[in-house]
């Protein structure tokens, strides 16, 4: 399987032994360390040329010490015997410093975690004059339609481990690409992006074209009163918005009663076409499989058919609601205990063009922006529309329209799900990127329109 | 660190750059939290980098690495140029820069008492004893409270002789207080939400804040807040206590002001902004009580936005943003003040860390004391108070807010009459501080840090400071964000 000459296996091996070396040092048996390396580039234009260029090297190294049932940890950006000592003893300082938890966890035990194999050569060997052409050929489609664009080719590959004293040794090593670009006319704006493992995957000409047909489609955007209104949200606009939830699906979230799941696990609080899973294994996702502590990534049905059924467990918070751990937990310690990350939402077959076909009027969002939680328990979310906008009438987009403030229940709106697209690996701004349907919705609430 | 910096510059300069500079970061944090009577976070990071901006051909290459072996900078100082010279496909003019003379400094932040002289075991009795101040009230369900301390020191050299050393050490505390109950969850903060209040001082901020003595008092809100009536939905004469107003400035000012968001360099992601050139000393910004400064000096006080010089060696200086309601400045760096026309950059450029680039970030960006007394500002028939924010959003040209508060009061008569849950207001950037018509003096004045503003692709984190006191909006509407 794929490995990363930035962090190879024999150097997290030669990390985690002198990380065990010295915690011998200081009379301390269990050690688990956690090490990473990225290299990451990010080409960003603005009003037609590359403004800004950069790319990173960085390293990690976190170590967390447990013992006399207690536990902290310390961290460092050098791997060097002499830092690794450092770190150790630093966590070892901290983890003395406080009093013995009953709810002690012990190391976790080796687990058998299966590959996912997301490495691709081409999106590793990226270079800066590769992603500048890509740039200069997108622009040429905005700058032929006479818009201006912004946005940004990226590329990054790297590794992460988790080595512990009882030998839990989980790698894995990925890449991961994104172009983005939102192209911009006199009054209007389109937007569009991809994700994807492999580089090759992401056309920047496919994509300035979208985003270059939306903003002419947006010119001379009409203002719609507030109120409600059926709405298509896009893959990046259901992405944005559904994501959101996916933090209250967690075991601690549950126990400390800030999750809109509390009390409520096993009914019915969506629709019957809502079906919703984490997955890291599915081929659209991305991502390590295996938690903070090295635990397996488990496949999580988090909503059958409108029913939330299974939430995610760190082994602490497994421990405590006597079930299994599921692979999700954050590095210890921490305040919230776990989430699903790999997020798979079942589609149906409708296209996004039959969803505009058969509305008789209605909103077209391409994607959303600030969404932030207004009520936690009824799941209201705020936001507003952005770059792409449109009003359908009598089954086709009529104008663009002017953006729009939504306060919404994530409740409601998965209850009012009338069609579904079939699912795509789905890239936005505001929530983890995920697997995700198109979805026409009933019912949505705008309360506010601003000025553009 | 010194020596590092200028073995970067040098490999950067031999690679044939027009210009060059250099920053080297060594930074330390120690994050300390409970939940419920345990401990929630316990960790001590360090991390030591440097990072590469070279302009060649042109444009601007950056490259950052933590490999600080000789052969390790050479290659990043490489990349930095191979970066630049790439992005001459894509062109469209020179980048130029306003002058800035080349500056020798060392400078630190005030810190009367070091935080990382303080042992973890006091740290956590803290916050032991604040966590149980708040659950013995009855109905609270979750009780969390954080300490976060960071010490940053960093080398600046550039190409033309600048060579700059600052450190600069923060603080911050807070706790929070939840009550779920009857399919509702409440929270209520203190001092402020995100973990508190944060600013550029050592432990003595601590003491200050008087965080034990406010416990009770903050659980016991929250639990009231389940027996409070729901605010009301309509316009309404609005108070805004200071921090949530830090907040509001941020959005509403603080963003729109970044001369590279109205330039267009954020129009992808964080936006662009409605202060369009042709505004400068036209736009009617504020009614003409609102004077608004972003003022990084530290004689403006301890705040996050607080340096002696910018991440392109650029002094620390106050710029009047509106002046008795004038719109009257951008914050501005090197590149973008040549855009303009204007004759020196404001200093406002930082970046998070030694691995990002340096970006036009807010200071410390403050709406100045008013003259009226505290009685004065709440002096209405009929209005609402709210306190402490809870959510925020603002669109990518931010006209359009909406904020919704943990707390909020009915006032009449100038009096606090009743609780109100669940309380947001919402408007247009302008024309709400052009409804601005009481702002509390001096003694109110609070400088409030920001430590968590989202900007920039890859995404920068950065603290600002936004000092405030209470002040008073007429004819704001009230409650949409519950409207149905």
């Amino acid at each position: 399987m794929p490995e990363s000459e930035l962090l190879t296996r024999a150097e997290c091996r030669r990390v985690f032994e002198a990380a065990q070396r010295a915690a011998r040092t200081l009379g301390v048996r269990d050690v688990e360390v956690t090490l990473g390396a990225t290299a990451s580039a990010l080409t960003r234009f603005a009003n037609n040329a590359i403004h800004q260029n950069v790319a990173e090297q960085r390293g990690y190294l976190s170590v967390r010490v447990l013992a006399d049932h207690r536990t902290a940890r310390a961290s460092l950006n050098r791997l060097d015997d002499a830092a690794v000592a450092g770190v150790v003893e630093q966590a070892a300082a901290l983890a003395r410093a406080q009093a013995p938890d009953p709810e002690w966890l012990p190391l976790a035990e080796p687990a058998q975690v299966a590959e996912a194999d997301r490495w691709s050569p081409a999106t590793a060997a990226s270079t800066p004059a590769q992603r500048a052409a890509g740039v200069a050929e997108a622009l040429g489609v905005v700058e032929s339609a006479g818009q201006t664009a912004a946005g940004i080719y990226s590329a990054a590959h790297g590794a992460e481990a988790i080595l512990n004293s009882r030998g839990v040794f989980a790698y894995y090593a990925d890449t991961l690409a994104h172009f983005s670009i939102t192209a911009m006319d006199a009054d209007s704006s389109g937007w569009a992006k991809a994700g994807a493992p492999d580089v090759a995957r992401i056309s920047p000409v496919e994509l300035a074209r979208r985003a270059s047909a939306k903003a002419a489609l947006s010119r001379r955007p009409r203002e719609l009163p507030p109120g409600r209104y059926t709405v298509i949200l896009e893959h990046a606009a259901v992405q944005d918005l559904v994501g959101q939830m996916f933090w209250d699906f967690s075991g601690t979230a549950m126990r400390d009663q800030r999750s809109f799941l509390t009390g409520r696990l096993g009914e019915k609080l969506f629709g019957e076409n809502i079906s919703i899973a984490d997955d890291v294994y599915h081929p659209l996702q991305s991502g390590a499989p295996f938690d903070s502590e090295g635990i397996p990534r488990r496949r999580l049905a988090l909503v059958e058919r409108g029913v939330p059924r299974e939430v995610a467990y760190s082994r602490a918070a497994a421990q405590r609601e006597g079930r299994a751990p599921t692979g999700h937990g954050f590095p210890i310690p921490n305040e919230y205990g776990e989430a699903p990350l790999n997020i798979v939402m079942e589609g149906a077959s409708t296209s996004l063009e039959e969803m505009i076909a058969t509305t008789p009027r209605g909103i077209l969002v391409t994607r959303l922006w600030y969404i932030r939680e207004v009520d936690p328990y009824e799941k209201i979310m705020t936001g507003m529309t952005r770059d792409g906008t449109f009003l359908i009438e009598d089954g086709e987009l009529v104008c663009g329209v002017k953006n729009l403030r939504f306060n919404q229940s994530l409740l409601e709106m998965l209850s009012s799900v009338d069609q579904l697209s079939p699912a795509a690996r789905a890239a936005g701004e505001e929530s983890f990127d995920m697997v995700a349907p198109a979805l026409k919705v009933r019912e949505f609430n705008f309360t506010e329109v601003t000025r553009f | 660190m010194k020596a590092i910096a200028q073995r970067a510059l040098e490999a950067a300069c031999r690679n044939g750059v027009s210009y060059a500079d250099v920053r080297v970061i060594e930074r330390r944090e120690r994050h300390v939290a409970t939940k419920n009577g345990k401990i929630g976070q316990l960790s001590h990071s360090e991390s030591l980098g440097a990072g590469i901006r070279a302009l060649a051909g042109g444009c601007w290459g950056f490259a950052a690495t933590d490999d600080l072996s000789g052969p390790g900078l050479e290659r990043a100082a490489a990349l930095a140029v191979e970066i630049a010279s790439a992005s001459a496909a894509a062109r469209r003019k020179d980048v130029v820069l306003v002058p800035e003379e080349a500056h020798q400094a060392v400078w630190e932040s005030p810190c009367r008492i070091d935080p990382f002289s303080i042992p973890v075991e006091e740290n956590l009795d803290l916050l032991l004893k604040l966590d149980a101040g708040l659950r013995g009230t009855p109905g609270i369900t979750l009780a969390e409270a954080s300490l976060v301390f960071t010490r940053e020191r960093q080398v600046f050299a550039s190409s033309p002789g600048s060579l700059i050393e600052q450190t600069r050490t923060t603080s911050g505390a807070g706790f929070a207080a939840y009550s779920f109950k009857d399919d509702e969850i409440h929270k209520r903060s203190y001092p402020n939400s995100f973990g508190g209040q944060h600013q550029l001082k050592g432990y003595e901020l601590i003491a200050e804040l008087r965080l034990l003595e406010n416990a009770p008092r903050i659980a016991e809100e929250a639990v009231a807040l389940h027996s409070a009536a729901q605010c009301p939905e309509g316009i309404h004469d609005l108070i805004l206590d200071s921090s949530q107003l830090g907040l509001q400035i941020h959005e509403s000012i603080g963003h729109p002001i970044e001369l590279d968001r109205v330039l267009g360099s954020e129009a992808n992601y964080a936006g662009m902004s409605f202060l369009t050139l042709g505004q400068l000393n036209r736009l009617a910004y504020g009614a003409p009580l609102v004077n608004v400064a972003a003022d990084a000096r530290l004689e403006h006080g301890p705040g996050l936005g607080t340096f002696a010089f910018d991440d392109e060696g650029v002094p620390a200086q106050r710029v009047d943003i509106i002046r008795e309601g004038l719109f009257t400045g951008y914050l501005t760096s090197r590149e973008t003040a040549a855009q303009i026309g204007l004759a020196r950059s404001g200093g406002a450029m930082r970046a998070d860390g030694w691995a990002r680039l340096p970006l036009i970030r807010m200071t410390n960006v403050s709406l100045l004391p008013g003259r009226q007394s505290l009685e004065e500002v709440f002096d209405v028939d009929h209005g609402i108070y709210m306190e402490t924010n809870r959510s925020w959003s603002i669109d990518d040209k931010r006209y359009h807010f909406q904020f919704g508060c943990e707390i909020g009061w009915e006032i009449r008569g100038g009096k606090r009459v009743r609780m109100l849950k669940n309380p947001s207001y919402s408007g247009i950037s302008t024309e709400f501080w052009n409804s601005c018509d009481a702002i509390a003096g001096p003694g109110h004045w609070v400088l409030w840090g920001t430590p968590n503003c989202g900007k920039g692709q890859p995404e920068q984190v950065m603290g600002t400071g936004h000092g405030s006191s209470p002040a008073r909006f007429r004819r704001i509407k009230i409650g949409s964000a519950y409207g149905r």
